[in-house]
């Protein structure tokens, strides 16, 4: 019987000894939800673009510190982005799919749509140029890449860069490719894309800064160069859209229009056009006014 | 592959210089991991040492989808409690997306069916003579409990070791439930999976050491618990 009374008193002990591992855990968790209550928190959602290129840890301390509204984001592709504004479980959204937009605002999830800034994609590939489409009109070297079987590959990932290399290839009249051998879809962000380009000696279309950040990691040696860039429907422009009150209740409305109009006025979009990575700018603001 | 040797140097300097970033990240994954291994363990002891101690009908059958969900696949839990947190779902008026109690919630159900499967497992281990041996030296069922549940103490352990390595790796339901949010939801793996998406490998492998650091921590604690007990 001694030795029951024994161990009955350990199991006593080792559960003791047990929520004292446990607890200051779960203090340190009620602390935190405490400040996730906080009222005055605006939550976007945006794609990878904008948070990877450190433009938006370079903006929204200005906001901030001017309006008292803390800011909270998630970043993910413009797909994903819009399904979460659909879903109610942000305020605001900052992406790019312009026509994807506009029809998120027709049907009812978005209230007001307002353009921010643009960028552009650059379609790149191998130094060697295998489908010859260096400096070619775009419409042109979706036609090459297609009659050459070079490895081109996709993000398939329904982001905004993808919908835009979907939209080229219909542009050029071309079938949008799906299982051709020389087809690959990475289903990744955009540098993991530029990755698998490279190590397949392929093509890809991808934004213009994440371009330039690859080219720095690659540290002056990059394997995938620009081959066509500057024709107008490579232009890749960003909006922010308000979450429309009336299909979200809980939604912080006030709040996402003072960071839409925020975003729109002349101290921020002067900070956009001076925002710089590697000596190189990123964004051209190009906001609507009211 | 500079950027394992550069990813080496970068966690002694994350760790030294108590990057804030880092240590956010760090905090969260201790918060929510520890919150989950709470839970699961509150819940999955019992539960395991139920259905390893006594014989009752479908006990196989209970048993066999207990060892099904321990293949759950984290970023399907994910989707899945995303679908329960969303403003427009069932829970979606408690306001836990994109907090850490939510992640919390998803890791639970993760490592519950670890925590259950090995307990009980331990439980059925346990010598078939120690209930004969205590019942003749006269012990009550508390007793017979009690002492069963004391002889397995090292299978519950190493149930709650494997648990907390799993709840610890995750990333699928920090990203999915959590959103990556920094200063806030940002954990070490799903930190890992952004410098990872941004080119950053050095800073990646950097955030994994820091992890496993923190898993030798936890596990060298225990070893000095195993010793006590």
């Amino acid at each position: 019987m001694k030795r029951n009374m024994n161990s009955e008193y350990k199991v006593v002990f080792s559960l003791v000894l047990f929520i004292l591992l446990i607890f200051p855990g779960v203090m340190l968790c009620a602390n935190s939800s405490q400040a996730a209550e906080d009222k005055d928190e605006l939550l976007m959602a945006t794609t990878t673009s904008t948070d990877n290129t450190g433009l938006l840890d370079y903006l929204m301390p200005a906001f901030t510190a001017q309006t008292g509204i803390d800011i909270r984001w998630t970043s993910t592709g413009t797909g994903k982005a819009l399904k979460l504004g659909e879903n109610c479980d942000v305020d605001v959204l900052l992406v790019h799919a312009p026509q994807t937009e506009i029809d998120f605002v027709k049907k009812g999830f978005g209230k007001d749509r307002r353009q921010i800034m643009y960028n552009d994609f650059v379609l790149i590939g191998p130094p060697g140029d295998p489908a010859a489409i260096k400096g070619k009109k775009v419409s042109e070297a979706m036609k090459a890449l297609r009659s050459s079987n070079s490895v081109f590959v996709s993000r398939g990932d329904n982001s905004g860069t993808n919908k835009k290399e979907r939209a080229l290839w219909q542009l050029a009249d071309v079938p949008i490719p799906e299982k051709e051998a020389w087809y690959r879809q990475s289903g990744q962000g955009m540098l993991a894309t530029i990755n698998v380009a490279a190590e397949l000696n392929g093509y890809t279309l991808a934004d213009r800064g994440t371009y330039i950040k690859y080219e720095s990691v690659a540290a002056g040696k990059p394997a995938l160069l620009i081959l066509v860039e500057g024709d107008d429907v490579l232009l890749n422009q960003y909006s922010i859209i308000t979450i429309n009150p009336k299909h979200c209740t809980n939604v912080k409305y006030d709040m996402a229009q003072t960071l839409s109009a925020w975003m729109a006025n002349k101290e921020a979009q002067n900070l956009i056009e001076e925002f710089k990575l590697f000596g190189k700018q990123l964004f051209t603001p190009n906001a609507d006014q009211d | 592959m500079d950027f394992i040797q550069e990813g080496f140097i970068q966690a002694i300097k994350l760790l030294v210089n108590r990057d804030p970033s880092t240590y956010s990240a760090i905090s969260a994954t201790l918060r929510s991991s520890t919150l989950a291994m709470a839970a699961s363990l509150l819940l999955g002891i019992p539960l395991g040492y139920i259905l390893g101690y006594f014989d009752f009908s479908f006990k196989k059958h209970i048993s066999i989808i207990v060892n099904t969900l321990l293949s759950l696949p984290t970023v399907f839990i994910g989707l899945v409690i995303y679908a329960l947190l969303t403003r427009n779902g069932p829970f979606g008026e408690a306001g836990l997306l994109f907090t850490i109690p939510g992640i919390a919630i998803g890791q639970t159900i993760l490592s519950l069916p670890i925590v259950i499967a090995l307990t009980a497992t331990a439980v059925e281990g346990a010598d078939r003579n120690l209930r004969i041996t205590l019942m003749s030296l006269g012990a009550n069922r508390k007793q017979i409990a009690a002492s069963t549940l004391w002889e397995v103490r090292l299978g519950i352990l190493a149930a709650a070791v494997t648990a907390t390595g799993r709840v610890l790796t995750e990333v699928g339901i920090s990203l999915m439930v959590g959103g990556n949010i920094k200063w806030h939801t940002r954990t070490i793996t799903t930190a890992i999976a952004l410098e990872t998406s941004k080119g950053e490998f050095g800073m990646g492998i950097a955030l994994g050491l820091v992890l496993l650091l923190i898993a030798l921590t936890i596990n060298v604690s225990l070893v000095g618990l195993r010793r006590r007990i």
